[in-house]
């Protein structure tokens, strides 16, 4: 098939967006030229006021080089001007007399500064005087660094976005700087009037000098350099160099001459189309949709996309809806959102404030029926991203208004899933982007348990969970599919845990097959919700638990943890960290016998031999002669701790005393998710035990704080502090109840931290430690029960309990 | 050509194990309703042991990143790829026959 011809008009942002988004859906479709009015490559217009300001330099901001074009063998005529348009013989040609036929056309030329009518502004030759600038390109950047050095006072004409950023980076070249706006307040369009009077008085802090309400009627200085400006209301201000940013002009000439239909830009229908030529796209700041013409780049990136999806005929049926205008910008240093209107207008509007003008900040929303219509965030932007998503989805707002403007308490939000770029990693663990999860979205798959199974996002370390839940509710439009399953212990047994658990009692199911075989879908055994059912028998049942070894992982089959290369990991008890030259000869030998690869101290201040063949663990139990560190499962871990009373000189209890005593009690407990433990002896905490599942932290007179849900891995959370009590006995009581009803309620796999954030600490509070359930001594004597039924896995060294249970690998006769 | 692996007793029920045909590594499983299946040893993956993985009869886990494959068919039901499979069953007295190649 041969080629169409795609010709583009214009090699901005706009273009350049285009062109890209044409090449991803379908990079042999078309043979591309593109025309472009300045002799580069495209760059990012955005950043130019970091050019100006000393930020970057010109080459740090192209999008793409010129490299690109030819990689993507696009024809660039960079420098070359497209004066016109014919339509009826479908070519365009270049004012340096380069002509290109087209079967689709793309205007893409952007705009320009917008020069109000003021004497002096031209030479007699109708360019623009020296010392006067557009603040638009490269070229103008240049010009104008370069007249700055030589300046002493600039004026800025228009208050708006740029004009303000034309000041930053005149400021930064130590000149003196004076803006002049027409309008009664800075930022008109994304401000209101406190607003604006706020942001003035910012400015004027930071030395420029604002004149508001000021028509500029000349450019004085005649045929010599600038001199100063003088207003229509008679007054003046000397100055010797001008910048003038007061506001843009689509370019939209070319549409006029091709005979196009042109209003304030050129008029597209919902494709990027040209109302009046199937043939002809239009995108950017020179295209009219529905009345508007938008100047931001959001907007332009929704319209790149339709028109490449329409154009290549990917989906005839894409189409452009317009934007609702949501910003976020930071001018002279001061953070700044806006959306939508900056005003009520309507009398059932109802507007939220709050100003605090000595630190800059200001924040203002309106909101109609519940919806936010408008906001302002200044100098303090924590809540723009909740709130920017929430004006573009138009969805409903809490009832409690204050935070929507304060973060009371709440964990902050991230980055906005919108603001989030495709190529973002969600999931870290398994390389999953943002882009591979709408994939699979628009492949069909409308849970987030499909979308997790299909891209395996969320399985690896499991942290990235919830937000590709969000991400794939983000992809659905908000219609992602409830799957009942999320809420079901196993996904094979249609029954959240508190009825799996009536069940199993009820029939007496003590063997995961059992559990199976009377309950499961067809009855039929499902591999991944074994050990999360052995986990729950062993809960239950204690020693009369009926241990099926296939149901548990490698790591409970041979009570270690297998590493990448198929060895294990041993590691021996060692509580609260402390050992004795004795072991820690014993332990050496075992490494040098069994040649460990990798000697390593936890993290859980423990001692691990890592590498070990699985032939070789039963032999090096055995000659460690020590008991289990347990460093495999979901159980118990270990108890860290300080050195607390018996050397520390600020040691306020023996924290080492309690730790052994902790790990001598709840030693090996299978629970939901690992349970790792610390003491500390004074609220130092050197043993972190502020961020573990469960930490005691001594406080003097033998009372110990006690704090649980904390976590410093994939998570890291301070633990909540859930009471705190007198003496070591009653420690190890509350961590007994807290322990227990964990095990009784949480989620397979769900750790201490996320469990807390779920029921709340204040109820874990009511139940573990003010008995408002009745529960406790049914929870003491649970979690003694299990404590007592415990045994030492490494002890089958002697007596394997499976066939064949620490071989590698079976040799074959014959 | 079909060759006696093993006895039913040297594998547990509901697990794997790994075994050496000469050169060949092949991982054998036994499911708990008595049916047999090999596979290639180690996970396409990243080499994990196959043998180690939970299984149901249907399908084995790897023991390292959780892929998921067929043991029917081999193909990877949550994974990339699919694994590699060898014809087995299990004969009267309870042996175990597989043919490799």
């Amino acid at each position: 098939m041969t080629k169409q011809r795609l010709v583009v008009v214009g090699n901005g942002m706009a273009g350049a967006r285009a062109v890209e988004e044409v090449l991803a859906l379908d990079g042999d479709r078309f043979e591309i030229t593109m025309f472009g009015d300045e002799p580069y490559g495209n760059y990012n217009r955005i950043l130019l006021s970091n050019i100006l300001s000393g930020v970057q330099d010109a080459t740090e901001i192209f999008i793409n080089p010129l490299a690109w074009y030819e990689e993507n063998e696009i024809t660039l005529h960079a420098g070359s001007r497209v004066v016109e348009i014919d339509r009826a013989s479908r070519r365009v040609m270049a004012a340096n007399g380069v002509r290109a036929s087209y079967d689709k056309l793309l205007i893409a030329t952007g705009s320009r500064a917008m020069i109000p009518p003021m004497a002096g502004t031209y030479d007699d030759a109708g360019k623009m005087r020296d010392g006067v600038f557009g603040f638009r390109t490269i070229d103008d950047c240049n010009g104008i660094m370069a007249t700055a050095r030589r300046s002493k006072v600039a004026a800025v004409i228009g208050g708006g976005l740029l004009g303000l950023e034309a000041a930053r980076g005149l400021m930064n070249h130590g000149c003196e700087v004076h803006v002049v706006h027409l309008g009664r307040h800075l930022m008109n369009a994304q401000l209101d009037a406190t607003g604006g009077a706020i942001l003035r008085e910012t400015m004027e802090k930071m030395g420029v000098t604002i004149h508001l309400e000021k028509a500029t009627a000349e450019i004085c200085g005649g045929d010599g350099p600038v001199t100063g400006l003088r207003f229509k209301d008679g007054s003046a201000l000397d100055c010797d160099m001008v910048v003038i940013s007061a506001g843009i002009k689509p370019n939209a000439e070319i549409g006029h001459s091709a005979g196009l239909t042109v209003e304030r830009a050129i008029v597209v229908d919902n494709h990027m189309r040209s109302v009046d030529d199937t043939n002809v796209y239009v995108v950017g700041e020179c295209a009219q949709h529905r009345g508007k013409v938008y100047g931001l780049v959001a907007p332009l990136w929704e319209q790149a996309k339709v028109f490449a999806e329409h154009v290549t005929q990917h989906n005839l049926a894409a189409a452009y809806h317009g934007s609702k205008l949501a910003t976020k910008l930071k001018v002279m240093g001061v953070e700044l959102a806006s959306m939508g209107i900056t005003d009520a207008v309507e009398e059932r509007d109802e507007v939220i404030q709050f100003t605090e003008a000595k630190r800059g900040v200001y924040k203002k929303l309106i909101v109609r029926d519940g919806r936010l219509v408008g906001g302002i965030l200044m100098g303090d932007i924590g809540k723009a991203a909740y709130l920017m998503q929430a004006f573009d989805r138009d969805s409903p707002l809490p009832d409690e208004r204050l935070g929507l403007l304060f973060d009371l308490g709440t964990p902050p939000l991230k980055v906005t899933l919108d603001e989030m770029p495709v190529t973002a990693q969600v999931c870290n663990c398994n390389g999953v982007t943002k882009g591979a999860i709408g994939a699979c979205v628009d492949s069909g798959k409308r849970t987030p348990k499909a979308v997790m199974a299909a891209t395996r996002a969320g399985m690896g370390c499991g942290s990235c969970k919830s937000l590709v839940a969000e991400v794939v509710e983000w992809f659905c439009g908000g219609e992602v599919e409830e799957d009942p399953s999320v809420h079901y212990y196993v996904p094979c047994i249609p029954m959240a845990k508190p009825e799996l658990v009536r069940a199993i009692r009820d029939m007496g199911l003590k063997s995961v097959s059992s559990v199976f075989a009377a309950l499961a879908y067809d009855a039929k055994p499902d591999a991944a919700s074994k050990p999360a059912l052995a986990s729950l028998l062993i809960t239950l049942w204690d020693d009369q638990y009926e241990d099926e070894r296939d149901a548990r992982f490698i790591n409970d089959r041979v009570h270690a943890n297998i590493q990448k290369d198929a060895t294990f990991s041993v590691v021996p008890e060692m509580p609260g960290g402390v050992t004795t030259p004795q072991d820690l000869i014993r332990i050496a030998e075992v490494a040098i016998k069994y040649n460990v690869p990798l000697v390593k101290l936890t993290g859980g201040q423990r001692i691990d031999l890592v590498g070990i063949s699985k032939d070789d663990l039963p032999k090096v139990w055995a000659d460690l002669d020590m008991p289990a560190g347990w460093a495999w499962g979901k159980s118990y871990r270990t108890c860290k701790s300080c050195i607390g009373t018996d050397y520390c000189r600020f040691g306020l209890g023996d924290s080492m005393g309690l730790a052994k005593k902790i790990e001598g009690k709840f030693r090996g407990i299978d629970t939901p998710g690992k349970l790792k433990l610390a003491t500390a002896g004074c609220p130092r905490n050197c043993s972190e035990a502020m961020v573990k599942d469960l930490g005691a932290v001594a406080i003097g007179n033998d009372r110990w704080e006690i704090y649980v849900g904390g976590a410093a891995g994939s998570s890291v959370r301070k633990g909540d502090l859930l009471c705190t009590v007198d003496g070591e006995d009653a420690v190890l009581q509350v961590t007994g109840r807290f322990t227990q009803w964990y095990r009784e309620n949480a989620k397979y796999k769900e750790r201490t931290h996320t469990f807390i954030e779920r029921v709340g600490i204040e109820r874990v509070r009511a139940v573990v430690v003010d008995d408002s359930d009745g529960i406790v001594a049914a929870l003491d004597d649970a979690i003694d029960a299990s404590c007592a039924t415990v045994r030492d896995p490494w002890k089958e060294r002697a007596a394997p309990k499976t066939a064949n249970q620490f071989a590698s690998l079976l040799p074959v006769e014959g | 050509m079909e060759r006696a692996v093993a006895h039913l007793t040297e594998i547990p029920a509901g697990e794997g194990r790994n075994f050496a045909l000469g050169e060949l590594r092949i991982a054998v499983f036994h499911s708990r309703d008595g049916s047999v299946f090999a596979t290639q040893a180690d996970c396409p993956h990243r080499g994990g042991p196959l043998a180690d993985g939970l299984t149901d009869g249907d399908t084995v886990v790897c023991p390292l990143h959780d892929r998921v494959y067929s043991l029917r068919t081999g193909a990877g039901i949550a994974a990339d790829c699919g694994i590699r499979i060898y014809p087995a069953r299990c004969d009267d007295r309870g042996t175990i026959l597989v043919t490799p190649g």
